[in-house]
């Protein structure tokens, strides 16, 4: 019986007694009744099953990655993770580095495509005329449909190069020459390193977090923003004022939702980062991150410790996105609460 | 209508409100450049390498010329066929489930949950799951083990879009069909479903687009194959990958190849995309 709780279907219990009219005996009915229970029972445990196959693939990707770095944590302990040495030919390994490496240029990437991406949200929303609206969006939307390969050839070839001779030494004779923050602006001038692979990451992640800000900017009630501007206030204003503040959890949610992304990018980070164990001041030199290091190595991983280090670095990957995301997925849903609330 | 006194609290809040407006419109402009940069570079390198051959014959052998890109085509499309083919049952059940059932359980909020993690999840992980549960035990890498990871991939994308579209399915329609007695399989299948096929597919594309370019999971699940193979249970040469590694070559001929190739995956994949925004916005309107 308490297969089908939904109250619409039950009605149709009441309406036994009147059987005749439907021409219809009251057992062929209650027969009908019963199988179509025993579907609508099969059919819910059956999309149940499916949709627990997506939460035992989490589970599985979870399991199979503690499995597989376990030798890696038993022999080095938790200062795996605090360790500079990566050495596949001494077998020690080490995660600093490639920490290090994904979360510099993730943050380098949040830094320029944040007000960038703010810029096309607040562009696309309340300045563009409205038969733009949806050519430009998917403009910028199609940002995120190129495949990271392309990303990671077209910095390689083409921005690495001019980047080295414009950009970079520009970099060096201005920024380079203040106190303290000068050393992260100086070193070799390749146009591979740290900085360059954080700014094609920060192309990568403009149209995820300027859609998602596009969205939740969309949701700000014509009201409100009718008040400010018979206040007087300028458009300007009624972003910085009214919008923004109205919208901020979807914004950051939007924000961590790119930095996730950032994290875990593989392809165009290997293309551009210079794939080289160490560590070091300059945002120019050569760097690598969790993922870069594992597009290099695991395919060629020979020694036990070493593919089980590769693991380990994977887990740590794994484990920063999902707290990242996770924490981007709850405050986009309170902001959808609050939505949902009025 | 009087002119606002011109004094200078209100000429700095304009000057700031015409400098935020501008720079607004130059992050447009550079967002915008970039998309225009990346695919002018795609059509210059890329469009000398396109030729009839690229689609006729396999890979050359290192530093020797001619040659195509026919295996790794063939590769990617097996692959992402069968991804797409296992991917996009599994997706629509487990959307149904989220959008009838979705309301009341605990199980369908945290998958939903779930379901929104994986869909940003790094891809590389997706592989090394892979290669922990399939290549390390079967001891080769191999095209089904490429299949699985893009498959794993491109499901969270299909439950998402489904779910999201059942969610419009107006609650009359649904109301009208219990009335007449229908069970709730078939209103579920038959009426919510159906009516918004569009969407679905719109779904099912968006999943085709994502993981016909993804290169990383298929770096040691894949591999790649130097000779022509339609053999699942073998390295399998994929476009993706035969990219990365012919870009990361020294030779010229390779990297013509490999530009030949991003240009056919890319307008590919945005071509995808293109197609599948007119589909749901067709519906939509219609």
């Amino acid at each position: 019986m308490s297969v089908n709780n939904s109250s619409l279907v039950m009605p149709v219990t009441e309406h036994l007694s009147s059987e005749s009219a439907l021409g219809m005996s009251n057992k062929a009915m209650l027969a009908t009744m019963r199988s179509q229970r025993l579907q609508d029972f099969l059919f819910h445990k059956i999309t149940l099953m499916f949709a627990l196959s997506v939460l035992l693939a989490l589970l599985g990707i979870i399991v199979s990655l503690i499995i597989g770095a376990w030798p890696a944590f038993k022999e080095f302990g938790f200062s795996f993770i605090t360790t500079v040495e990566w050495d596949p030919v001494n077998d020690k390994y080490g995660a600093l580095i490639a920490i290090v490496g994904t979360l510099a240029t993730s943050c380098i990437a949040l830094l320029v495509a944040f007000p960038l991406s703010f810029g096309i949200a607040l562009f696309l929303t309340e300045i563009c005329p409205a038969w733009l609206r949806r050519p430009l969006g998917t403009a910028v939307e199609l940002l995120a449909g190129v495949p990271s390969i392309i990303y990671g050839m077209w910095g390689l070839f083409v921005f690495a190069p001019l980047f080295a001779d414009y950009v970079q030494p520009f970099l060096a004779h201005t920024l380079g020459q203040l106190p303290f923050i000068g050393q992260l602006f100086q070193g070799p001038m390749m146009g591979i390193g740290i900085l360059t692979a954080g700014l094609i990451l920060a192309v990568m992640i403009i149209p995820f977090i300027s859609s998602v800000m596009r969205d939740v900017f969309e949701l700000v009630p014509a009201v409100l923003k009718e008040s400010a501007y018979g206040l007087g206030c300028t458009k300007w204003e009624v972003v910085r004022k009214v919008v923004l503040p109205y919208t901020k959890n979807g914004v950051v949610g939007g924000v961590m939702l790119g930095l996730g992304r950032a994290l875990g990018e593989t392809m165009a980070v290997t293309f551009v980062i210079g794939n080289a164990h160490k560590l070091s001041w300059s945002l120019f030199s050569a760097g690598n991150s969790i993922a870069s290091t594992l597009a290099n190595e695991f395919a060629e991983a020979e020694s036990k410790l070493h593919v089980s280090s590769l693991f380990a670095l994977g887990l740590i990957l794994f484990i920063i996105t999902f707290i990242v995301l996770s924490a981007a997925k709850l405050m986009l849903l309170s902001m959808s609460r609050k939505e949902g609330g009025k | 209508m009087s002119k606002p006194t011109l004094n200078k609290v209100y000429l700095r809040r304009l000057l700031v409100h015409r400098i935020g407006i501008a720079l607004s419109f130059l992050a447009m402009l550079v967002g915008l450049s970039f998309l225009i940069w990346i695919l002018s570079t795609l059509l210059i390198n890329g469009f000398g390498a396109l030729h009839w051959a690229i689609f006729t014959q396999t890979t050359p052998a290192p530093g020797s010329d001619g040659g195509g890109l026919l295996n790794p085509i063939v590769g990617s499309l097996l692959m992402v066929g069968l991804a797409t083919a296992i991917s996009t049952p599994i997706g629509i059940f487990a959307g149904i489930y989220l959008a009838e059932y979705g309301d009341r359980s605990a199980i369908a909020k945290v998958t939903r949950f779930v379901t929104d993690i994986m869909l940003s999840a790094p891809s590389i992980v997706i592989g090394l799951f892979v290669y922990a549960i399939y290549v390390a035990r079967a001891k080769h890498f191999s095209g089904w083990a490429g299949t699985f990871a893009i498959a794993l991939i491109a499901i969270p994308v299909v439950v998402r879009t489904t779910d999201n579209m059942l969610k419009l399915v107006p609650n009359s329609l649904l109301e009208a069909a219990f009335a007449l007695g229908a069970p709730r399989w078939k209103v579920a299948t038959m009426v919510r479903l159906r009516a918004v096929k569009a969407g679905v597919i719109t779904g099912v594309l968006l999943a085709l687009a994502r993981i016909s370019g993804e290169t990383a999971p298929l770096l040691f699940t894949a591999l790649n194959n130097q000779f022509f193979s339609a053999n699942m249970n073998a390295p399998l040469a994929n476009l993706p990958v035969v990219i990365y590694q012919f870009a990361m070559s020294p030779y010229d001929n390779w990297r013509a190849l490999a530009w030949g190739g991003a240009l056919i995956v890319t307008f590919g994949v945005l071509g995808l995309n293109i197609l599948s925004r007119t589909l749901f916005n067709q519906k939509i309107q219609g």
